[in-house]
C-alpha cells in the first residue's frame, strides 16, 4: 500500500516569523524555532516531520514564499 | 491653559497644537509622509472637542485644497498641511485662492523630489513656493522656520498675515523640522474669531449687498485691473513683511545664506570656522517671499564682505534670488545636497573654504 | 519500513511539488510579517507564469504598501502617482493593446484619491485587470483611516473609532463599479486560507483571460489583513477580518461576463 510522505524547506533567512504556516498546517508539522535569523525573526521549521504529507498548504499561505514543498509516494 | 506653556514636541505635533491654540476653524488634509502626524495629532487630541474646529481627512490633496478654498471663502481661518507631491496637487487650488484673494494657511513639510521622490527633507520646493507652482501672476507670503519654536509661532502669525493681506500664507518647512523634537513654548489658547470680513460669503446679511467669490474675469480690461490690484498688494507685502536674521555678520568676511534646517546646521559650521579664526557670518531669510533683497544687496555693497555662499537642500534655487540681489557685485558660491541627503556642519564648512580658497 | 525514510530522501528536485514562482525577483518583500499583500503578489506571478505571458505583461504599482512592487517581479512594472494607476494603465494599454496590463492598488489609491481615474477607466471599459487590496487602512503612512475602514474601527485618524456622521461611511466601491457597462468581471476574494488563495488564483486567471478576449475591465478585490495597522498578530488579524471585514465586504462574485450576479438589494 502506498503512503504519501512530504517534507518542506524553509528559507530561514527570509522567514519573517509570521507563524501563518504553523496554524495553516492541518498535521501540526511546523513549529517556530527558538533561534532567530539575522533579522531577529524566529523562523518556521519542521518540528514534526513524519506527519508531513506534502499538501502544499504552507507553501501557498506563506506571504514571503519561503517554503518549498516536496512529496513522494512510498511503497510500504 | 497657562500662558507660554513649555513642552517637548515634535514639529508636526507642534503645528497641530499651535493651530488649535491659534483658534483655527478647520484643518482639511490628507496623509503623506513626513507630515501625517499633524492630522493624527489633531484627531488624537480631539481638536473638535477642544475648540469646535473641524478636522477632516479628505480623499485627496486636490479635494483638501478645495475644501480650504470653500472654508476660506466664508472668512474662516482654515488650513491644510501636506508635503511636496501633495503641494503639487494643490497648485491649482492655491492659484485659485490667490486669484480670489482668500486668506488661508498652507504648510509644506518638504521632502526630496522630483516625483514620488523620498521622504527625507528637502528645500527643492523653493521655486514652487515663491515663483509660482500654480499658474498665473500670484505670490504666496512665505515663512521659513528653522526651529520647532518658529514652526509653532508662525501658525498664528501666518493666519494673521493671511487675513491682513487677503492672501494665502505658506509655511515652507521640511521633513527634518517636522520630525524633530525640541523644547518649545506654546502660546495660550486664543478664542476662535466670531466676526468675519465683509467680503466673506457666509450668507447675505439683512439689508446688505450680497457677496460673491471668484477668480474669473472674461474681460481682459477688467482682469488686468484685478492683476494690478494683486500686484499693489504684493508691493505692500514687500514693503512691510520682510523677515530675516543675521548671525555674526557684523565682522564677517564671508556670509553663508541659508534658510530652514540648513540654517541650523550652518550655525554650527560658523562656530567651527570661527574657532579656526575665520570670520564667517550667517544670513537667514525668514520670509522667502518677500525676499530680503535689500539686506543682501547691502551686504554685497559692504567692502569688507568678500563673498556669499548659498547653502540649500537642492540643486540651487534660492541662489537665483541671492544673485538677483547681489547683481554681480560679489561672487556668490553654492553648496547643496540633493534627494533628501542632509549635510554635516563640516561639509558646509569645507565647501565654503573650497569655493573661496580660504586656507 | 517507510517511516525510516529520511527527510533528506524526500527533499529531492524530482519530488518538488511547490515553490514560489520563478518570476519573483530576489528582493525581499517590504510587507510586514503575515501581510496578505505577499500572498497576492506571489499568486499574480504564478498566474502570469502559468499563462506564459511574462514577456507581454506590464504591471502598475501604486503608492501604498505595494509601492515597491517593481522590485518584486521579473517583468516590467511602472510606478504611478497616488491614485492614478488606472489612468497610467489606460495610457499604456491604448498604445500597446496586445500587452497584458494590470494595476495593483490599495484602498486609498483606488477608492480615495483615485476614485475619478478608477471610475472612468471602468466606464471606458479599458481592457485591463485591476487588482484591489482592501484592508481598510492606510498602511504605508502609518495606519490612517481609509475609505473602506469599517464603522467604529480605530485608526490613527479616527482614534475613537470611525464616526460615520462626520467621517463618512465605509465605501463599498466594487459593487458601485460593477454597475458600469464597461466592466465585465468583478469578484472579491481573500488569502487567509489555502482554499481561498486557490480561488483567487482562478479569479486572476479569469481576469487575464478576459483581457486577452477584450471583454472590458476586470476587477479582482482581495479583502486582506493589516496586522500592523490593526494591532493584532497575523493569525488574530485574519480571524478579525473574517469576523468583521467579510460582513461589510462579503466574498464571492459580484459581476461575471457582464452580468451582475450579486444581490444588489442586499444591504451593502
Amino acid at each position: 500500500m502506498a503512503k504519501i510522505r512530504g517534507a518542506v524547506t524553509v528559507d530561514a533567512e527570509r522567514c519573517k516569523g509570521c507563524e501563518l504556516c504553523v496554524s495553516t498546517c492541518d498535521k501540526q508539522v511546523l513549529g517556530m524555532s527558538t533561534a532567530v535569523n539575522s533579522k531577529g525573526y524566529h523562523y518556521a521549521y519542521m518540528a514534526n516531520p513524519e506527519a508531513c504529507i506534502g499538501c502544499t498548504n504552507c507553501g501557498i499561505i506563506c506571504p514571503d514564499g519561503v517554503i518549498s514543498v516536496y512529496r513522494v509516494k512510498v511503497e510500504e | 491653559m497657562k500662558e507660554r506653556e513649555m513642552r517637548l514636541m515634535k514639529g508636526n505635533e507642534a503645528i497641530a497644537e499651535a493651530a488649535i491654540r491659534a483658534g483655527a476653524d478647520a484643518f482639511y488634509g490628507y496623509p503623506i509622509t513626513p507630515q501625517t502626524e499633524v492630522m493624527e495629532y489633531l484627531m488624537e487630541t480631539d481638536a473638535t472637542a477642544r475648540t469646535g474646529m473641524a478636522v477632516l481627512q479628505a480623499e485627496s490633496e486636490v479635494s483638501a485644497i478645495n475644501m480650504v478654498y470653500g472654508g476660506a471663502s466664508t472668512g474662516h481661518r482654515v488650513m491644510t498641511s501636506s508635503s511636496s507631491p501633495g503641494i503639487s496637487l494643490m497648485a491649482e487650488g492655491i492659484s485659485y485662492l490667490a486669484g480670489a484673494e482668500l486668506p488661508c494657511l498652507l504648510i509644506n513639510v518638504s521632502r526630496g523630489g522630483p516625483g514620488l521622490g523620498t521622504i527625507q527633507p528637502s528645500q527643492a520646493d523653493y521655486f514652487q513656493t515663491v515663483k509660482g507652482g500654480g499658474h498665473g501672476d500670484y505670490k504666496l507670503l512665505t515663512l521659513a522656520p528653522s526651529s520647532v519654536q518658529e514652526l509653532a509661532d508662525f501658525i498664528a502669525l501666518g493666519f494673521d498675515l493671511a487675513f491682513k493681506y487677503r492672501n494665502p500664507t505658506m509655511i515652507l518647512a521640511d521633513g527634518a523640522l517636522g520630525q524633530m523634537m525640541e523644547k518649545i513654548y506654546l502660546p495660550a489658547q486664543r478664542p476662535r474669531f466670531t466676526e468675519y470680513p465683509d467680503w466673506a460669503t457666509n450668507g447675505t446679511p439683512e439689508g446688505k449687498e450680497r457677496r460673491f467669490i471668484t477668480s474669473l474675469n472674461l474681460l481682459p480690461q477688467e482682469h488686468e485691473l484685478v492683476n494690478i490690484r494683486l500686484q499693489k498688494k504684493y508691493r505692500e507685502m514687500e514693503q512691510n513683511e520682510v523677515r530675516y536674521e543675521m548671525i555674526q555678520c557684523d565682522d564677517a568676511d564671508y556670509v553663508i545664506v541659508a534658510f530652514g534646517i540648513i540654517a541650523r546646521i550652518a550655525q554650527k559650521s560658523i562656530e567651527l570656522a570661527r574657532a579656526k579664526g575665520h570670520k564667517i557670518g550667517l544670513f537667514r531669510p525668514i520670509s522667502l517671499y518677500p525676499f530680503p533683497y535689500d539686506q543682501i544687496r547691502e551686504m554685497a555693497d559692504n567692502p569688507r564682505i568678500k563673498g556669499l555662499m548659498s547653502v540649500e537642500l537642492s540643486a540651487g534655487q534660492m541662489i537665483e534670488d541671492i544673485r538677483l540681489a547681489v547683481e554681480g557685485r560679489k561672487p556668490v558660491g553654492f553648496f547643496g545636497r540633493l534627494g533628501g541627503m542632509v549635510p554635516t556642519p563640516e561639509e558646509i564648512e569645507t565647501a565654503l573654504y573650497n569655493y573661496f580658497n580660504i586656507k | 519500513m517507510s517511516t525510516a525514510m529520511e527527510v533528506n530522501d524526500i527533499i529531492k528536485p524530482e519530488n518538488l511539488v511547490y515553490q514560489k514562482s520563478r518570476l519573483m525577483a530576489e528582493k525581499q518583500f517590504n510587507f510586514c510579517p503575515g501581510c496578505g499583500h505577499g500572498v497576492v503578489v506571489r499568486t499574480i506571478a504564478e498566474v502570469i507564469e502559468e499563462m506564459g505571458i511574462e514577456h507581454d505583461v506590464i504591471g502598475i504599482s501604486p503608492v501604498g504598501c505595494s509601492v515597491f512592487l517593481y522590485d518584486f517581479y521579473k517583468f516590467d512594472v511602472v510606478e504611478a502617482a497616488h491614485g492614478r494607476a488606472c489612468a497610467v494603465a489606460t495610457g499604456i494599454k491604448r498604445v500597446q493593446p496586445d500587452k497584458f496590463v494590470f494595476t495593483y492598488q490599495g484602498d486609498g489609491d483606488l477608492a480615495a484619491i483615485g476614485t475619478g481615474e478608477t471610475m472612468h477607466a471602468c466606464n471606458r471599459g479599458e481592457n485591463i485587470v485591476i487588482v484591489f487590496i482592501n484592508n481598510g487602512i492606510y498602511g504605508m503612512t502609518g495606519g490612517q483611516m481609509a475609505p473602506t475602514t469599517l464603522e467604529g474601527m480605530k485608526t490613527t485618524t479616527c482614534p475613537r473609532g470611525r464616526d460615520v456622521k462626520t467621517m463618512g461611511y465605509p465605501l463599498n466601491i466594487t459593487p458601485l463599479l460593477a454597475q458600469l457597462d464597461g466592466v465585465c468581471y468583478v469578484t472579491r476574494h481573500s488569502v487567509h486560507t489555502p482554499a481561498n488563495v486557490r480561488k483567487l488564483k482562478k479569479a486572476l486567471r479569469q481576469a487575464f483571460e478576459n483581457q486577452r478576449d477584450k471583454k472590458g475591465t476586470s476587477i479582482v478585490e482581495v479583502v486582506s489583513n493589516c496586522n500592523s495597522g490593526w494591532g493584532l498578530t497575523p493569525k488574530a488579524a485574519n480571524d478579525w477580518m473574517v469576523e468583521n471585514m467579510f460582513k461589510k465586504y462579503p466574498l464571492g462574485d459580484i459581476k461575471v461576463d457582464g452580468k451582475i450576479v450579486m444581490d444588489m438589494n442586499a444591504p451593502r
